[in-house]
């Protein structure tokens, strides 16, 4: 059922030109179907886990390398299942209106519904290297969300730039899980979970962790890789609303919550995430503040809140890691909205520029209350859930037990900065003069309010009566995250007390910023614009650059376009290097014991030789061809003289075929000339002899010694109890090493699509004129 | 007979190097055909040559009988024989495709098509 | 190319049904005894070459009646689609599954996902050579 739930997202995308034919444009309330489907299965999950249960379902996939589909729910996972399938749910329905009619849309749900099952499948997965698996998945999927317009080249650079930003850091991710795999021996989240061993006191603790680190900082768009997070609004709206708030940019964010109670305990992991979440949640801040285009700002505050996150882990008290489930939900609650609502702005205006919008609340009342409401969760106000995430996190900043000033600064300027960006992001675009956008603007359709409407209303309802959401799954989470029993407590009202104060200021001093952003935003827009010349963005670039440079380089000076000094080059370094370990392990050893063969044997060595040196020697293609097929016949006779019947038959059969796709091909080539100066030719017989001897010896030497007992008694031995068949090479061929034959096909189909391909592109070339 | 063996793998490696060192592009394709069989017979012969005692099973018995020859490098030998022929029917084609686009067989004159 | 040899036509019309009858009694007793999805598309193959040589490209391919490209791909898929029911019944992927199926009269007829990725052999094989050898004799033409 839990792999079902997992992979029908994958299952669904194939169905989905299909049905794209039969429901038009309904597309999305029918496919929308799927993910509510999945969060009402998710949701029947909760009062086994809020139990405190660990359900754990367990599949089989490559059990030979440790690899497995084990599912894992706990809490941690719960809550982010629900979340990818809940807000799915909308962020489908509002695709199909905010995309209706663009010839790609089948495309869009085809890869948004395969992000949506990669992502379940990341924080479902207990085996590690599934996760890594599902985690590169999601990577891919968003690639090619944030190239969806693929013509437009300025889309293509920032998808690639994402690309390589997380696949970058995803493999020094996967380096970070072997060595976690080495350290604890198990290949199993739940495993190293419940093992009380003292990962960090390990020798390779410091490389695992910071391997870890740096790839969930590239996927969570932590200080310095946070560039390209803003560039991924190149994609369609509810891309950006479904992978870059409210689900993926969470999976690193999940994977150090995952880690956490099995990492912490360095000095090493908590103050890296203090350090570069403080440092996150201020850049995200400051630059969503001075950005103008609403998508920009709401990606930029988007950044702030995975610094939030980042740094609430490592400060890692038990209100901490509180305030950083209370901020998870609520970030993809608002956050979700707010992008949506950015969509159904730019839809129906046609822009997406703050500055060129103003008193809209007229023309869209609905959307504007909407907003209204979100952006008071984004600016931490009551009654709403924002607030209270945002109330615990100044108290467990407070409370830190390291750094708790310089934290406490960080998040008391950040929350004054979101509250004026709150304020960009509601007041600006709907109130103030009217001003005229390209589009004349009118109340978006349902499909597209509908989703930040339930999401707001979430919002609101956690806000006011905080204990539901706490009593059906957080406390749980919290759990999962902290790694053992807690009970939280959460209330919109805590009394008069410090962390109400700070809110209290921030409100003032960001209001009044925000009435001064008129005045500053062309010198802040100035000053990030010479800063940007420095930033990690510009090391990105530069790096880029390098990589062609080298490249170029390297190909200069290795591949000068003669092919037979590679070739030479080739042979003497690998015939050289095996020659010297033969020689130095081994020695040379010749042996001219020919006794114990037949004198027919004697024979078709004899063929076989005098073949071999004719196709070498002779001036005729012809004879050269011929003499290469008696070679090939001679082959065979030896496989089936030593009882290799198999390889007898096959190979006369391809010896056949050769003979006769050389005479289709190579009789429209040149005859032979000799181009080589004899000179030339001395020194190639030379190093060919070289070789073959070396070939010699080595054989000699293997017959000779035997390192390793064979391993072919186990084939012989099983073939008919395990396998059910006679033919032992046949039974290796398709059932033991059943994996190695199916690639061999699928070579096979490569090299015929390859000379299909190479014929074909020939006979257009000449219907040019 | 292995010993013998291996001196004819060996003279089979010296020509079709020898080939494939030549700046003809058919020699280029023969050393190939060479190079492939010279593999083959490689591996065929290091794992031992067995006389009359192919690694079947007899009807109605469910173990062979007696030694049999290794399976194992047989099965290795038969993907690579079918592989061989495709790698080397793509090779075919590419030089002949190559061949009509730059008009020479000389290897030598090929370095700069690509620019 | 196409010849015009008498003995050649009749004979490639006598032969080609034995040998595509021969290939597939290779493919089927290729688990027990010589023979198996290489060997037999490669007989397969055989027969549709002489074929071709015979009667040129154009009439193979409609003797085929499938694209070659077809062939191949169904091959492939029927490799693919052999790994695929262990996972229904739990075990792991690539897991050989084994069915009997009671013949009328003496005999069972064994059935298995493992003869199913043999005919996902014979089939890629075939389509992989028809390829060759179609659009190499078309690009002659």
């Amino acid at each position: 059922m839990m792999l079902l739930a997992v992979l029908s997202g994958f299952l669904l995308a194939v169905a989905v030109p299909t049905l794209y034919r039969v429901a038009g444009k309904h597309i999305g309330w029918v496919l929308a179907l799927l993910p509510a489907l999945l969060t009402a299965y998710f949701a029947s999950l909760i009062p086994a886990v809020s139990d405190g249960e660990t359900l754990l379902i367990r599949n089989q996939w490559m059990p030979g390398l440790g690899v497995s589909l084990d599912f894992m729910v706990d809490g941690l996972a719960l809550v982010f299942a629900l979340l990818i399938s809940g807000i799915g749910t909308f962020i489908l329905i509002y695709a199909g209106s905010y995309l209706q009619g663009h010839k790609d849309l089948g495309r869009f749900y085809v890869t948004m519904l395969s992000f949506m099952a990669s992502m379940l499948g990341l924080v479902l997965s207990d085996n590690l290297i599934t996760f890594f698996v599902f985690w590169e998945l999601t990577s891919i999927t968003s690639y090619m969300l944030i190239g969806f317009n693929h013509e437009d080249a300025e889309a293509r650079k920032c998808a690639l730039q994402g690309l390589f930003v997380t696949a970058g850091g995803g493999l020094v991710l996967m380096a970070g899980l072997i060595l976690l795999i080495f350290i604890t021996g198990s290949y199993s989240f739940s495993e190293i979970l419940a093992s009380d061993l003292a990962i960090h006191d390990h020798g390779y603790y410091t490389a695992a962790a910071v391997c870890i680190l740096i790839g969930a900082f590239t996927k969570s768009a932590q200080v310095p890789f946070h560039f390209w997070l803003p560039n991924a609004m190149a994609a369609p709206t509810p891309v950006s609303a479904y992978l870059h708030s409210a689900t993926m940019v969470k999976a690193g964010v999940y994977l150090l919550a995952r880690l956490n109670s099995s990492m912490d305990g360095d000095a090493l992991w908590s103050n890296s995430l203090m350090f570069f979440g403080a440092a996150t949640m201020l850049t995200g801040a400051y630059l969503a503040f001075s950005s103008t285009g609403i998508k920009k700002v709401l990606a930029y505050s988007t950044v702030m809140a995975l610094g939030t996150l980042t740094m609430l882990i490592g400060v890692g008290t038990e209100k901490a890691i509180i305030a950083f489930v209370c901020v998870l939900v609520a970030h993809s609650l608002y956050k979700g909205a707010l992008f949506m609502l950015a969509g159904a702005l730019d839809h129906e205006t046609g822009t997406k520029d703050i500055t060129k919008m103003g008193g809209l609340w007229r023309s869209m009342p609905r959307t504007a209350a909407i907003t209204g409401l979100a952006a008071l969760s984004l600016a931490g106000l009551p009654p709403l859930f924002g607030f209270v995430a945002k109330e615990l996190m100044f108290e467990s900043v407070i409370n830190s037990p390291g750094w708790p000033w310089a934290l406490l600064t960080a998040a008391v300027a950040s929350s004054i900065l979101v509250v004026a960006v709150a304020g960009l992001v509601f007041l600006k675009p709907f109130f103030g003069p009217v001003r005229t956008t390209p589009k004349q603007p009118h109340d978006a359709p349902v499909a597209m309010l509908i989703g930040p409407a339930v999401l707001t209303l979430l919002a609101l309802i956690f806000g006011v009566a905080p204990f539901l959401p706490a009593t059906f799954v957080l406390d749980a989470t919290v759990s999962s995250v902290y790694g053992s029993g807690v009970e939280t407590a959460l209330a919109l009202w805590h009394g008069v007390n410090v962390p109400l104060m700070l809110s209290g200021a921030s409100l003032l001093a960001g209001s009044l910023l925000f009435v001064t952003w008129q005045r500053l935003h062309s010198t802040l827009y100035a000053v990030n614009t010479a800063a940007s010349r420095f930033g990690p963005e510009a090391g990105y670039f530069r790096f880029m650059l390098g990589i062609t440079q080298v490249a170029s380089w390297q190909t200069r000076v290795l591949q000068n376009g003669v092919l037979g000094i590679y070739l030479l080059i080739l042979v003497l370094v690998t015939f050289g290097l095996t020659g010297y370990t033969l020689f130095t392990r081994h020695g040379f050893q010749l042996d001219f014991d020919f006794s114990n063969g037949y004198f027919y044997e004697f024979g078709i060595a004899l063929l076989i030789v005098a073949a071999t040196i004719f196709a070498s020697v002779t001036r005729s293609r012809l004879g050269s061809v011929a003499s290469v097929g008696v070679l090939g016949f001679g082959v065979a006779l030896i496989f089936i003289h030593f009882s290799a019947p198999d390889l007898g038959i096959t190979q006369l059969l391809v010896e056949t075929l050769t003979v006769i796709l050389l005479v289709l091909v190579l009789f429209k080539l040149p005859p032979f000339v000799n181009l080589s100066s004899p000179w030339e030719r001395y020194r190639d017989l030379a190093v060919a002899v070289f070789a073959g001897a070396i070939m010699t010896l080595l054989m000699l030497a293997v017959l000779d010694i035997q390192y390793f007992d064979s391993i072919s008694s186990y084939y012989i031995e099983n073939s008919y109890g395990l396998a059910f068949g006679k033919n032992i090479v046949n039974v290796i061929l398709v059932d033991f090493r059943q994996l190695d034959t199916l690639g061999e096909i699928f070579v096979l189909g490569l090299a015929a699509m390859g000379v299909y391909s190479m014929v074909k592109l020939r006979a257009e070339d000449q219907h040019k004129p | 007979m292995e010993t013998l063996m291996a001196y004819v793998v060996g003279l089979l490696f010296t020509a079709s190097i020898y080939m494939m060192l030549r700046r003809s592009i058919v020699k280029l394709v023969i050393g190939l055909i060479i190079l492939s069989n010279a593999a083959n017979l490689l591996i065929f012969v290091v794992a031992g040559l067995t006389r009359g005692a192919p690694p079947l099973i007899p009807d109605g018995a469910s173990e062979v009988v007696g030694a049999v020859a290794d399976p194992l490098p047989q099965a290795l030998i038969l993907t690579a024989i079918v592989i061989a022929f495709s790698v080397l029917a793509f090779a075919v084609v590419l030089i002949r495709r190559a061949y009509e686009v730059v008009g020479t067989d000389d290897l030598d004159k090929m370095k700069d098509t690509d620019t | 190319m196409k010849t015009n040899t008498l003995i050649l036509h009749t004979a490639a019309l006598a032969i080609m049904p034995l040998q595509l009858m021969f290939s597939v009694f290779l493919l089927l007793r290729g688990h027990d005894e010589p023979g198996g999805g290489f060997i037999g598309g490669l007989v397969a193959a055989s027969a549709f070459v002489l074929y071709a040589f015979a009667f040129g490209a154009e009439s193979t391919r409609q003797l085929l009646r499938v694209s070659p490209r077809d062939i191949l791909a169904a091959g492939l898929l029927f490799g693919l689609a052999s790994t695929i029911p262990a996972f229904w019944t739990g075990q792991a992927m690539l897991t050989a599954l084994w069915w009997e199926v009671p013949l009328p009269g003496e005999g069972y007829l064994k059935l298995s996902t493992v003869l199913i990725f043999d005919i996902g052999v014979y089939l890629a094989v075939l389509g992989t050579l028809m390829t060759f050898v179609i659009s190499l004799m078309e690009s002659e033409e």
